[in-house]
């Protein structure tokens, strides 16, 4: 546990740094507020619509693919540092799992989930 | 090192550790900072023209232009502080945080000098000791979470192009994600394990990228999409979406995040060092002297930078879907193709 210090102080001086940058900005900036200034940029015009609305379905459909292949590497990655240990039957076992993933992934690139138009 | 603890009235390792945390914290940031102006000027030599060389230091010296990054500095201070009101205040104020800690995190575990022994203790030079069980796993894992600065500043501005450039900016990484850990994980093969030091120690005799030369193209070119660097720099565009996912940020937010970039741009060239080009190695040494180690890493360092730059100044930009096209179709098969190959010969040979 206790190499793990480190990294914790990284993180707190991390934060800290931000903190005190925005206490002395705090200090020195000019504060004249105006509506407009308030405003959400939109090339100058008024704003129209929500900007949180529906969204390309495509997004969300590489979310879904990212989250399936990152899973994968995953799994590869104990096989990857014990492969000698695993030998021949790592190997197969890992053959029929990577078999699967493509088989899936040759599935969902002819269904054109891959292209982005 | 031991004089010094005694004079703090410390033990070494504890001094060591904070020393180690102000070098992992303060190296990068520097560097950054330095390549904020090396972008300016080094555009400007590749353009050829002359570059920012207006600002002068007390009126006198220009040194290079060098004094615009303090002028700059000084006018993100002094910058009036906006939160649009459609905005969430809250999240709005978290993002560059978010953004920030995590990218000044990745730097820890990698090695950048060769381990030393003074008065019967091993130092070793990288801010996590070897054998912590995160290895290279960690800087992946942290990397991964740049994504979601991004997404809360894009999502908390409420504004059109914020979200547009923060969605295609996080599809854009995570696609390049997969890519970037098959390469990583053909290393991980080849060298039996994860840690960093480990990976440097194998690579004394031929540096990774000879054998990974597939695994290399890979890793660089998800580095780019992973930090949103040009040729990839979908985030951002001034013609279609403004300034992206940071349209409503101003002063020293603003600076924050474009900082956090430019620390992640370094961690990415710390990270190609590391897994491909020996780390601290210098080819025909077998031990080189601890000081010479560090150079020679900070020397590769700053050339992978500087690569950065060049390309981004070299390449033309992509399109989006050309992009998710490389991600999705070339790089994904292409890293898996290495993985399987470096599999197969490790089994036969290895």
């Amino acid at each position: 546990m206790r190499s793990y210090v480190p990294v914790l102080l990284l993180i707190l001086v991390a934060i800290a740094l931000p903190v005190v940058i925005w206490g002395i900005s705090r200090i020195v900036r000019p504060h004249i507020p105006s509506a407009s200034k308030y405003s959400t940029y939109e090339c100058g015009i008024k704003t129209t619509l929500e900007a949180r609305e529906k969204f390309s379905v495509r997004y969300y459909l590489v979310a879904v693919m990212f989250l399936v292949f990152d899973v994968e590497t995953v799994f590869l990655m104990p096989w990857a540092i014990q492969m000698k240990e695993l030998a021949i039957f790592g190997l197969i076992e890992m053959g029929i799992f990577l078999f699967l993933l493509l088989f899936g992934y040759g599935y969902i690139w002819s269904k054109g989930a891959l292209t982005w138009e | 090192m031991e004089l010094l603890a005694r004079i703090l009235h410390i033990s070494p390792q504890t001094f060591w550790m904070i020393a180690k945390v102000i070098i992992v914290f303060a190296g990068p940031l520097t560097l950054a900072a330095i390549l904020t102006w090396v972008e300016r000027r080094g555009s400007a030599m590749i353009q050829d023209r002359i570059g920012p060389n207006r600002a002068l230091l007390f009126g006198r010296w220009r040194l290079l232009g060098l004094p615009q990054l303090a002028a700059d500095g000084i006018k993100f201070f002094m910058k009036e502080d906006l939160v649009a009101e459609e905005a969430n205040n809250t999240l709005f104020w978290l993002a560059p945080l978010m953004a920030f800690v995590p990218a000044m995190m990745g730097f820890a575990v990698i090695p950048f000098g060769r381990d030393f022994t003074e008065a019967g203790r091993t130092y070793s030079l990288s801010l996590l000791d070897p054998g912590n069980g995160m290895g290279m796993l960690y800087p992946m894992a942290i990397g991964a979470v740049a994504v979601y600065g991004i997404l809360t500043a894009s999502w908390s501005s409420n504004n059109k192009w914020s979200i547009l450039g923060g969605m295609r900016a996080s599809a854009q990484m995570v696609s390049y994600e997969i890519g970037m850990s098959l390469a990583v994980i053909a290393i991980f093969m080849t060298t039996g394990g994860y840690d960093p030091h480990q990976i440097v120690a194998a690579q004394a005799k031929t540096w990774n990228v000879f054998p990974h030369i597939f695994g290399f193209l890979v890793f660089f070119t998800c580095m780019f999409a992973e930090t949103n660097r040009l040729p990839f720099d979908f985030a951002e565009g001034e013609s279609e979406i403004v300034a992206g996912f940071h349209t409503e940020y101003g002063s020293m937010k603003f600076a924050l995040l474009q900082l956090s970039e430019y620390v992640h741009m370094v961690t990415a060239a710390a990270l190609i060092v590391t897994l491909y080009f020996g780390g601290w190695q210098i080819p025909g040494m077998a031990h080189p002297p601890v000081l010479l180690s560090i150079g020679a890493f900070v020397v590769k360092w700053v050339f992978f930078c500087w690569v950065f730059i060049w390309i981004r100044w070299t390449i033309p930009r992509f399109r989006f879907d050309q992009l998710m096209f490389l991600g999705w179709k070339v790089m994904l098969p292409l890293s898996m193709g290495n993985l399987l190959v470096h599999a197969y010969f490790m089994h036969r040979w290895g």
